[in-house]
């Protein structure tokens, strides 16, 4: 199905299921323990062995020699692979750096080898007994000092430049200026299922039970890793412990399982240890970014600019930290630019919401110091500058923007009025308090998504298609979408998803996931209700699914009987035409955040905080908002904790595991409050649906800033804010 | 609980080992930093030490034979084919591996296997079943209280066993009055709980789903 035209109203506008705030279907398998996550997966193949990894103690050199001798005699070790033994192998077209290094090493932790044994202990203990001989060389790792070498470097959202009118002799020329620099650290997924493989071998084929977020681009990279054709490769991903962007394309988990699996001439099962996934796997990238806003004394943005500069290592990208930046406040005159330093450190890739969460990190602390400057609200600073067209293409507008809305309703819900805007002037007891607010923005992406749905003689409905769950709720919406079409409670609806078997899904990253694979599934069960109607005797344009039955005038029958005499089948995909290049699709948010930063150690806490969203419309509330809220969290770490520390003498992250790494606990987060303004967007697809994800964390941590900010008039613009930075500054408390 | 003489004696032990491992470790160079020193033992295969240990998992008795190296969790999850309880770090930081053992929580991860001849282990498979689901396993649905669901079984046998200790009357760090009767307040629940992490961040729901039960409980 091709989607060209804005959607009309179709059998997804009932809203009897979708829409609703059912509960997960996968619910009682996942709090059970009994949903089989990748190393889990005793049951799929036998005889599986233990696969260790070990990786490079050193971030940039060579490997002179490795002694396997005592590794290889040690009990139970079964095969040793390294790159002098596994082969010719290619590397992804979606990696920068190679999964199995040596002789050359590209980063630290970067895999060398893997032990293969018949029990993990073993494994692990062989592990330690290999002996490797390095040639370090002197690498790059700190950001800062190369910001005059970084290169132009293109972006997703766009080219290296961008200008629009006259930037430099309008900002020159704005009666109010800002002109600041801000900086975002390396962060970590840190999702909590390690990257975890189970390989096994028949013949030339390889299948690979894995954790990860994207089947289809999976098993063309493993094809092309290890030279096989793609067909002969099958993953095989039900269930995904959580990914966060870094799950989207293979690791050394399934390249070493792959690789020990031949080399044992049996099954391997290999998990990345966790204090070897912060510098073995990829992260979010530190940004140094520079902000400049020219306004008129009444607040309306006549020049607006953002640079950002990121390092990664060689033909690596650069984060892309400017891309709201083109499309969220109005102002004639514009500029972005991108630059990428070249670093030694671990590969930089994509982390939720790959550039629009560092970008609105800066972005919306500028904004808040802009309204300051301008003596304005910061909410009426940003309301004033609002656009409902692309401002670089004026004759381009968004499918759907309440960002106002957003503020407006927001603002009323948290109590914006009682802020007092004069900083450090709010006490609790020892608590100083404060509250600040940012714009969340992140596009809508719009992917190819297929489907398969069958329908049996009992009334079952099965959806197959390779999307993932990854925590998004894929599992239930999907049934939602199916159940709707076909009229049929949702228990009747069978989902499986994850496999490389089924018809290929837009898969999750982006927060492209939720609106395409759903329109994907409308897609085919539009198809299935043809081919039902038809086999049934009906006209399929007036034929009504509903409660179990087709119906038509006065005649209804069964659904099932539609399958009486064998199964009935419908694929097919959604694609999408120019709707996305006509109308800028985005999706809108605004965040509430109250601190309490205390007046004489400087701990924050974070007391309250609210997100108002509007990402058309919301397919299941109850796990839309988990999305949203588990994305504020994610928030809270970026501005309060979480920082990868780079040791810039021998390039690495310092702060390798779960301990060192914090992230938010129980008792950083409060409660928190959720509202989805009412929106449809006829734009996106026939679902109506937009992406949620990652909206929720752009912008979180600027509010928090923000906030703290208005608590104690200290301006941190170097992430994570923590106490160390504020103590200096902050007011006297008498 | 753990008494004073008790922790002189692990702290003893401790610096023991210390020293033991300083003066057997090779001296790192500072590109090897983060290797771990390991004594070379040149050709000489260490021989595999074996145990049967007997423990009943979840009311079912269990004796199994084991590389003592293995933890309660990888006996679990490798042996007894238990994988609700999950390993996130093998390394005590995340609570992903939760169990209740002689009705307190504990990492499994950071216990040998052996360490728990007759013991009572009980898993999130011991709670209830995808049919029949304990009062916490239904509260998180309800709330939905997970995303992954990875860190799920933990975060449901801490929350049981959080209960619990609560109801026996054990203090916590944010108790303010070590004497009084344990409040199930929500700077405890979240003080308690913080030893599971939650990556997707259903914290909030988390906590809505415990107070449910909680209240249910009371």
């Amino acid at each position: 199905m091709k989607f060209e035209s804005p959607a009309t109203t179709n059998p997804i506008d009932q809203l009897k299921i979708v829409g609703q705030s059912v509960s997960r279907i996968d619910g009682p398998l996942k709090t059970t323990g009994t949903a089989p996550y990748a190393y889990e997966r005793h049951d799929v193949v036998a005889n599986q062995a233990y696969g260790y990894v070990v990786g490079s103690a050193i971030a940039k050199g060579r490997i002179k020699s490795i002694d396997l001798g005592a590794a290889k005699a040690a009990p139970g070790v079964l095969a040793i692979v390294t790159a002098d033994n596994a082969g010719k192998l290619d590397k992804g077209r979606l990696n920068t750096a190679k999964l199995l290094g040596g002789p050359e090493i590209q980063h630290y932790h970067q895999a060398i080898a893997v032990v293969v044994a018949e029990t993990f202990e073993q494994a692990r203990a062989a592990a330690q007994l290999i002996r490797v001989d390095y040639a370090a060389e002197q690498g790059a790792f700190d950001l800062a000092s190369l910001l005059d070498k970084a290169k132009p470097n293109p972006i997703t959202a766009g080219p290296a430049d961008t200008a629009v009118g006259d930037f430099a002799a309008n900002f020159a020329a704005a009666p109010v200026r800002l002109d600041a620099r801000y900086s975002t650290p390396d962060e970590a997924h840190a999702m909590m299922e390690p990257h975890a493989t189970i390989a096994a071998w028949e013949g030339d084929k390889l299948t690979l039970w894995t954790s990860n977020q994207m089947i289809a681009w999976n098993k063309a990279e493993m094809a092309k890793i290890l030279g096989m054709r793609a067909e002969n490769v099958r993953l095989d991903s039900p269930f995904v412990g959580g990914g966060f962007g870094g799950k989207l394309f293979p690791r050394a988990d399934a390249l070493l399982a792959a690789l020990g699996a031949r080399a044992a001439k049996r099954p391997v099962k290999v998990a990345l240890q966790r204090p070897l996934m912060f510098n073995n796997t990829t992260h979010r990238p530190a940004t140094i970014q520079r902000i400049r806003i020219g306004a008129t004394r009444d607040g309306k943005i006549t020049a607006i600019g953002h640079e950002s500069w990121s390092g990664d290592l060689p033909g690596g990208k650069a984060d892309g930290a400017v891309a709201q930046t083109r499309l969220l406040y109005a102002g004639a005159h514009r500029m972005t630019a991108t630059r990428l330093a070249t670093l030694d450190l671990p590969e930089g890739n994509a982390m939720r919401a790959p550039g629009e969460a560092t970008g609105m990190m800066a972005l919306e602390i500028a904004v808040d110091e802009m309204a300051e400057k301008l003596g304005m609200d910061p909410i009426e600073f940003r309301i004033l500058n609002d656009t409902q067209v692309d401002p670089e293409k004026p004759e381009r507008p968004f499918s759907q923007r309440q960002l106002t809305e957003c503020f407006r309703t927001g603002a009323e819900r948290f109590g914006w009025s009682k802020r007092n805007p004069q900083p450090g002037r709010v006490r609790d007891g020892r608590w100083l308090v404060g509250i600040g607010a940012a714009a969340a923005f992140r596009n809508n992406l719009l992917t190819k998504s297929a489907a398969r749905v069958r329908l049996d003689n009992g009334g079952i409905v099965t959806v197959e298609t390779d999307m993932t769950d990854i925590g998004t709720g894929s599992y239930t919406i999907i049934a939602q979408t199916a159940a709707e079409m076909m009229g049929v409670p949702l228990e009747k609806v069978k989902v499986r998803l994850g496999d490389s078997a089924f018809p290929v899904s837009a898969g999750s990253g982006g927060q492209w996931g939720g609106n395409n694979s759903t329109a994907g599934v409308y897609a085919a069960c539009v198809k299935l209700r043809e081919a039902v109607a038809q086999k049934l005797g009906f006209n399929s344009a007036e034929a009504e699914f509903a409660d179990g039955e087709v119906r038509s005038g006065n005649r209804r029958v069964p659904l099932a009987q539609a399958a009486a005499d064998g199964g009935l089948s419908a694929e097919d995909e959604i694609e999408y035409g120019d709707l996305a290049k006509k109308y800028q699709q985005s999706t809108f948010g605004a965040h509430f955040v109250e601190v309490g930063v205390d007046a004489a150690t400087a701990e924050i806490r974070v007391r309250r905080m609210l997100a108002v969203c509007a990402a058309g419309r919301i397919l299941n509330p109850k796990t839309a908002r988990s999305q949203v809220i588990g994305a504020m969290t994610m928030g809270v770490g970026a501005a309060l904790m979480e920082e990868l520390v780079v040791d810039k003498r021998t390039g690495f992250f310092v702060n390798h595991d779960l301990a060192a790494y914090e992230v938010p606990v129980h008792a950083d987060i409060p409660h928190q409050e959720m509202f989805f303004l009412d929106e449809t967007d006829p734009m996106s697809s026939p679902m109506k649906a937009k992406g949620v994800a990652e909206l929720g964390i752009c912008g979180v941590a600027a509010a928090v800033a923000n906030a703290v900010y208005n608590a104690t008039g200290v301006r941190v613009r170097d992430y994570p804010i923590t106490l160390d930075k504020l103590l200096e500054q902050m007011p006297d408390v008498g | 609980m753990q008494g004073p003489s008790d922790f002189e004696l692990s702290r003893r032990k401790i610096l023991l080992g210390t020293a033991a491992s300083v003066a057997f470790g090779v001296a790192p160079r500072i590109a090897d930093a983060q290797t771990p020193a390991v004594p070379v033992q040149a050709g000489a295969a260490p021989a595999i030490s074996m145990s049967k240990v007997s423990f009943s998992v979840n009311g079912k008795p269990r004796e199994i034979a084991l590389d003592t190296r293995t933890t309660l969790l990888d006996a679990l999850r490798e042996h007894l084919h238990l994988t609700g309880s999950k390993k996130g770090c093998d390394h005590g930081q995340c609570g992903a591996c939760t169990v209740i053992v002689g009705g307190r929580r504990i990492n499994s991860c950071l216990t040998l296997a052996v360490m728990h001849e007759g013991d009572e282990i009980k898993t999130i498979e011991g709670l209830g079943t995808p049919e029949n689901l304990h009062p916490m396993q239904a509260a998180f649905v309800k709330h939905d209280g997970y995303q992954c669901g990875y860190c799920t079984p933990g975060q449901i046998c801490s929350a049981v066993a959080v209960l619990d200790e609560i109801k026996a009357g054990i203090p916590s760090h944010v108790s303010a009055d070590l004497n009084a009767p344990a409040q199930l307040t929500n700077a405890e629940l979240r003080e308690r709980m913080s030893g599971n992490i939650c990556r997707c961040g259903a914290y909030s729901n988390i906590a809505e789903a415990i107070t449910e039960v909680a209240g249910r409980q009371a």
